[in-house]
């Protein structure tokens, strides 16, 4: 059996530890590419979001170099992506590829279910081994949001330009050729330190401007759909911070209630006021979330959703109250294969631009009506 | 005298506009881009160069649009900034106390929200191209209208009858429908003014509070009927400003002036008009992103580079 999972910004380097420490073969797909999207786009229907998309795509490609099992994870809710590892099954075979798709349905349909799928995958692995798996994937999820979310708090300060991106590559792949827990930790360890001194250590430290993402889970961590807002906003010397990462989703959906982050509970808890109902997705998470940043003294939001997506556009037009109630500048940005770089970088920029001058005004201690200190 | 100039290169049009030093304009170019940016901007150099008759020198250039980064590497920028920028900045040189701007290009429309001579909040169309002014012109076209009476024959509508204007198609597949149902060309023509300040304000200024004074600029402004139908629509008056048009480069000169003090403006003159440059590009095989960069080359040198994702291409 060689299993593949659709890419999703930094997932495979998990992923893979967790199947291959199982004693499975993975077959990764290459990276998304021009070609993944437009192989996706010509296979899958228009009106179905752009992760369907680039699912469909990474399937094509890693089913080309030689992958026959993949595995897709379930849902539930209003959202579509509860039907969409089925509606791909259905695309590949239709196309002709002999491919087996396993669909990991959220525990809270069942732990059973689930227990048997993973069995399914995993076979001669027994329980000790599994374990064992999980418990070097768990490590390495966490130790890509740690690096990441050094990245993000690097680049705004780093002296030239990309240099924190590409020690950040450098860490990440470090990390992922790490086959044990204590290599994994090691290599975060000197990940971190290298993304550090990739600034170049600037002695003067304005304070950048802070910008909150929200927004889809998978177009938030996937830089390849999202463009790399985060490295577009770093590199404009904005500091990004998200709530949105691997971790969270593990702790929020797979573990018990008792493990949820307390981040995730306050989103929810906040966004009741505005939004008090499950609309799928991250819906509720990206009103609250809106209201954490406002809380903590961010300059702005960006959320980030795949065009024609439900949960977020609940959201969106709740967040027209919220940002004006709390006095927050929130950017929406809505992608898919049709968006234009031009347009992305225009919105960005306009955007801070913004914040940068409110900034400004709010130190001269100017106030006017719609614009309160926060 | 010093001057600063502004040039605005959009995917329609392309506009240049040459300012003094308190901000007054002194020459303007407005021309087609017709997908071939790097002529433009030099025929509107051209035309710049030869309408600026006093004598002057040049201080600052600045850039805006879409084709900020291209024009700024080929005339040599002090500021590239985005339009959003730009038209606020242009807006309040007008009307200093301006709190709302419309703009409606050829191929877009934002809506700039400014409190206290600064922008607070803004908003781009992201999808439907209806009211944008190839929209309009192409209206104007089917019906047998030039797109410069377009307004006024709105203007003399009696009857204004209701035009779907939710998107493009639908508007245009209503305005047929109209037509052949005998409705005449001055009610249907405002109709769809109508039709598209409606489809404006639920699309791109939805949820922004629009406050006085507003000012419309962008080429769709020069339309008396759009003006009217945002008027009547706001419950407010709209000012339109005489160079409408030129915001975007008037904006970008602006920036330009403000971006000193520099030492030297990085302007290469207006003979950058005779140069030849030749734009082309590859496929970077760098990484799996395969991104297509795009270079612009004059003679042996190379101008500028871009498009990498990762920015191991750009200077
Ligand atoms: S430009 Fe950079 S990101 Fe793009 S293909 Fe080349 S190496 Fe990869």
């Amino acid at each position: 059996m060689r299993v593949t999972f659709p890419r999703m910004g930094n997932s495979h380097i998990p992923l893979r530890a967790l199947f291959e420490s199982a004693g499975v073969e993975v077959v990764l797909p290459p990276p998304s590419s021009r070609r993944t999207v437009a192989l996706g786009a010509r296979h899958s229907p228009e009106f179905a979001c752009f992760p369907l998309k680039l699912n469909i795509g990474n399937f094509i490609e890693a089913a080309e170099s030689g992958a026959d099992t993949m595995v897709m994870a379930g849902g539930i809710g209003p959202c579509r992506f509860g039907y969409y590892a089925q509606v791909e099954r259905e695309i590949l075979a239709d196309m002709g590829f002999d491919l087996e798709m396993v669909v990991l349905e959220p525990p809270c349909t069942g732990w059973v279910g689930l227990a048997s799928r993973i069995r399914k995958i995993t076979g001669g692995c027994g329980v000790t081994g599994l374990l064992r798996a999980a418990r070097l994937a768990w490590v390495k999820c966490g130790a890509v949001d740690e690096i990441e979310s050094v990245s993000r708090k690097a680049r705004p300060v780093e002296r030239s330009r990309g240099a924190v991106t590409r020690a950040m590559e450098e860490a990440l792949a470090l990390l992922d050729d790490a086959g044990t827990v204590t290599a994994a930790r090691k290599a975060l360890a000197a990940g971190c330190e290298m993304i550090w001194s990739a600034t170049g250590f600037p002695v003067d430290d304005p304070e950048p401007i802070r910008v909150g993402i929200v927004g889809e889970i998978f177009m938030v961590l996937d830089g390849f759909s999202n463009m790399d807002v985060e490295r577009r906003l770093g590199e404009m010397g904005v500091e990004v911070h998200r709530f949105l990462s691997m971790g969270e989703w593990v702790r929020s959906n797979l573990l018990p209630k008792s493990f949820m982050p307390h981040e995730a509970r306050e989103m929810v808890a906040l966004a009741s006021p505005y939004l008090n109902y499950f609309v799928g997705g991250h819906g509720v998470e990206s009103v609250g979330g809106v209201r954490v940043y406002a809380r903590l003294g961010f300059d702005g939001v960006v959320q980030i959703m795949p065009f024609t997506c439900m949960p977020e556009i609940v959201a969106q037009s709740v967040l027209k109250n919220v940002s004006r109630d709390h006095s927050i500048p929130v950017l929406t940005l809505s992608l898919d294969e049709h968006t234009a770089e031009a347009g992305l970088q225009t919105r960005l920029e306009a955007f801070v631009d913004l914040l940068k001058r409110r900034r400004v005004m709010k130190a001269a201690g100017r106030t006017e009506e719609g614009v309160t200190p926060l | 005298m010093s001057l600063y100039l502004g040039i605005d290169v959009g995917s329609v049009s392309t506009d240049v506009a040459l300012i003094d030093p308190r901000n007054g304009l002194v020459a303007g170019a407005y021309l087609m881009t017709r997908g071939q940016p790097i002529r433009v901007v030099q025929e509107a150099l051209d035309e710049i160069a030869a309408a600026a008759t006093v004598p002057h020198e040049i201080s600052g250039v600045g850039t805006t649009g879409s084709g900020r980064h291209l024009a700024a590497a080929i005339v040599g920028a002090d500021a590239v900034k985005n339009e959003i920028t730009a038209h606020a900045v242009a807006a309040l040189a007008r009307v200093p106390d301006a709190r709302t701007v419309i703009e409606i290009g050829g191929q877009d429309s934002k809506i700039i929200i400014l409190r206290d001579g600064v922008v607070v909040d803004f908003a781009m169309n992201s999808v439907c191209a209806a009211g944008t002014g190839s929209f309009l012109d192409r209206q104007a076209s089917r019906l047998g209208i030039p797109i410069e009476e377009f307004g006024t024959i709105a203007l003399r509508s009696k009857n204004p009858v209701r035009i779907a204007g939710r998107c493009a198609v639908f508007a245009e597949s209503d305005m047929i429908h109209k037509q052949q149902v005998g409705h005449t060309v001055e009610d249907i023509v405002w109709g769809l003014c109508q039709a598209l300040v409606r489809n404006y304000l639920n699309n791109v200024g939805k949820g922004k509070e629009i406050r006085p004074p507003v000012v419309f600029q962008g080429g769709v402004a020069a339309n008396a009927g759009m003006k009217k139908a945002f008027e009547e629509a706001l419950g407010m008056e709209v000012i339109v400003p005489g160079e409408h048009k030129l915001m975007g480069a008037i904006g970008a000169a602006i920036l330009a002036r403000e971006a000193r003090p520099k030492p030297a403006t990085s302007f290469k003159g207006f003979d950058v008009a005779r140069q030849r440059f030749v734009s082309g590009g590859f496929e970077c095989s760098g990484c799996s992103n395969m991104c297509e960069v795009t270079e612009i080359r004059s003679g042996d040198s190379l101008v500028a580079r871009w498009g990498g994702r990762c920015g191991k291409w750009s200077s």
